[in-house]
């Protein structure tokens, strides 16, 4: 277990700038997510801490020590890939004690720890299976205990549960958030996902080419975006905004309600021309335009609206954030 | 029925289309292979009209022969030689080729060259190459002081002598060949590499695997099938090969220090006017061949494939 800093990373591909100046800490047994758009250089940056990419500029500190020099295998890191990227040709067994058997480990003592890490991730019945032969979420358990069974000072891993289908991907999210906390390992989570970001991460770090543009608790990403970037890119549907004396003002769909919802003073009242209600089960999404411009509203299901309504709606005060029209970042009062 | 409709049915156009082919392995190969069958039990000279069937007589003098197993044995050091030098080089050379680096068209260029230069054509550059007294090699060797002084490493003849020395004209019969087969082995290697998940590789690194350990743990079992293919074809060129052994040597020098068995039967087939005996000569390679093409499937069927 260890703490990684960041400071000054640079990376660049010819003219590209996958990774622009990045300055990051993460704190030991912390869980960060890397959120960002495809393109934003969040795999990169990954890449960089694994050792696998080299920084253009810039330093790595693992656990103290500068890691700039070191190969991928004297870091300390273990990593999660996105295929998985088990040895085909290798049982599940010869996965998972793979990376004992290259530090010359005794047979009795591999098999223990092997069997400790299937054990933790439920697989301890499928070790003399070929990777051919077990099932998608099994072999991202395998793939997980992989990086594991050497107990490695930082945990990377890199968008593990995109190739899990919906259902299983909500199982596999719960337990590795459990079994995170449980072996209290530092862990560097990619992903373009953001529920998972959300529902995973300690802190996360939302990136756009190439740079940081916010890091902090989902709560602060979620409710106290730095900039429209961030506001735009976490929620689904993403903040509404709307330029006024100025200043772009957003505020999230689930806080534009019908005007009679919200108390009078201390809210921005709003003329809302609703153009098409999408019925999701649980909560309705109007579509609609507010002085000609497009926004979202998120109302629960017994909200009764009609398609074509013309109505007075209602922002409470707490929920504008204000952004400068110009750079996009947050203008505080 | 109208000619159309004909060509239309399965069972009339199935057969037309596969029949050049097999009038081509009837005509070219059954019926060689055939006629060396029934030559090897017979008394058949090129000279000679009279034909008669002596049974096994072909297979015993040959057999007894120590000419003919000098060549055998001739036969297998050039080919595993051959083939663990291509198996290594191709291994070394794809590495270099999978890498970005300046002028690398260059070294692939270089490379691809003797696949396309007709073999015999290359080989008899090789013959200047390591001519007895007009060999460039030698010229070298003199210039940087090994060879043609009184205490030079190489000894103080001004020349080496390359084809006219048994153990170095073994040894120059094998370069040559392996400089013949390497472009076919790295691209094969090459292609076999490109279809292993990147991914894969790294996981390795990161699992904290060195070059050696991934290349024995991870890459070379991956490559097995691809490799068995490598193998395969490459002992089907060595074994049955009589060019690059031919140009260079004609078997010698003395006493048959480079003979094969391919160079063997033309000699005593052809040069020698013996058909029969040559032909009992040739029946040799079939056991061999097919054993390793056995052998070698077997290999490719069993290996795990991504």
């Amino acid at each position: 277990m260890a703490n990684v800093q960041l400071i000054g990373i640079k990376k660049h591909f010819g003219g590209v700038k996958a990774v622009d100046g990045i300055d990051l800490e993460i704190k030991d047994g912390e869980f960060l997510a890397l959120l960002g758009p495809s393109g934003s250089g969040k795999t990169t940056l990954m890449r960089l801490v694994a050792g696998l990419e080299e920084p253009t500029g810039g330093r790595i500190v693992i656990d103290g020590a500068d890691v700039n020099d070191l190969a991928p295998r004297e870091r300390g890191i273990a990593m999660v890939f996105q295929s998985y990227a088990l040895y085909p040709h290798k049982t599940v067994f010869g996965n998972i004690s793979f990376p004992l058997s290259v530090e010359k480990m005794p047979k009795a003592e591999m098999q223990k720890k092997a069997e400790w890490a299937a054990g933790l991730l439920g697989i301890g019945h499928l070790l003399d299976r070929m990777p051919s032969q077990i099932s998608g979420g099994e072999r991202q358990r395998v793939a997980i205990a992989r990086a594991l069974v050497r107990k490695p000072k930082v945990l990377l891993m890199d968008e593990p549960l995109s190739n899990l289908d919906a259902k299983v991907r909500h199982t596999a999210r719960e337990e590795l958030k459990l079994f995170q906390r449980e072996i209290n390992v530092t862990t560097i989570y990619v992903t373009h996902d953001q529920a998972e970001a959300m529902g995973l991460g300690d802190r996360i770090a939302v990136m756009h080419d190439g740079t940081i543009r916010q890091i902090g608790t989902p709560e602060a990403i979620y409710h106290d975006p730095a900039n429209t970037f961030v506001a735009g890119f976490v929620g689904i549907p993403p903040m509404n905004f709307l330029e006024r004396e100025g200043v772009v003002i957003g505020f999230r769909p689930e806080a534009l309600l019908p005007a009679e919802a919200v108390p009078a003073e201390e809210s921005m009242r709003l003329r809302f021309i609703v153009e098409r209600v999408e019925d999701l089960g649980s909560h309705r999404l109007v579509y609609g335009t507010i002085g000609g411009t497009k926004v979202i509203a998120n109302l629960f299901f017994r909200t009764p609206i009609a398609e074509g309504e013309e109505r007075d709606f209602a922002v409470s005060n707490r929920d504008l954030r204000r952004f400068d029209l110009r750079t996009g970042e947050r203008v505080r009062p | 029925m109208s000619t159309r409709r004909l060509f239309e049915r399965e069972t009339f156009l199935a057969p037309l289309l596969l029949s050049p082919v097999a009038v081509y392995m009837v005509l070219m190969v059954g019926f060689p292979f055939a006629m060396a069958f029934v030559y090897s039990f017979s008394n058949v000279t090129v000279g000679n009209p009279d034909f008669h069937m002596t049974g096994f007589g072909n297979f015993t003098a040959v057999l007894g022969d120590p000419v003919f197993r000098k060549s055998l044995l001739n036969t297998f050091i050039f080919t595993f030689i051959s083939i663990g030098l291509v198996l290594i080089l191709s291994n070394m050379l794809s590495e270099l080729l999978t890498r970005q680096f300046r002028a690398k068209w260059l070294i692939r260029f270089l490379i691809m060259m003797p696949w396309t230069a007709p073999i015999a054509l290359g080989t008899i550059g090789y013959l200047w190459f390591l001519d007895s007294v007009f060999s460039p090699l030698d010229w070298l060797l003199r210039t940087w002081g090994l060879l043609g002084k009184p205490h030079a490493l190489l000894g103080p003849m001004s020349n080496m002598y390359w084809l006219g020395q048994p153990g170095l004209a073994m040894a120059s019969v094998i370069l040559v060949h392996v400089w013949r087969l390497l472009p076919l082995a790295t691209m094969i290697r090459i292609a076999g590499m490109n279809s292993i998940p990147r991914e894969i590789i790294e996981a390795a690194q990161v699992d904290g695997a060195g070059y050696y350990r991934r290349l024995f743990h991870i890459v070379l079992p991956l490559l097995l099938p691809v490799i068995s293919v490598t193998v395969l074809f490459s002992t089907l060129f060595t074994f049955t090969d009589m060019t690059v052994v031919w140009v260079l040597t004609k078997g010698g020098p003395p006493d048959h220090s480079t003979q094969v068995l391919a160079s063997f039967a033309f000699l005593k087939g052809i040069q020698g006017g013996d058909l029969a005996q040559g032909a009992a000569i040739s029946l040799f390679f079939f056991p061999v061949l097919a054993g390793v093409a056995a052998v070698v499937l077997r290999i490719a069927k069993k290996a795990v494939v991504t």
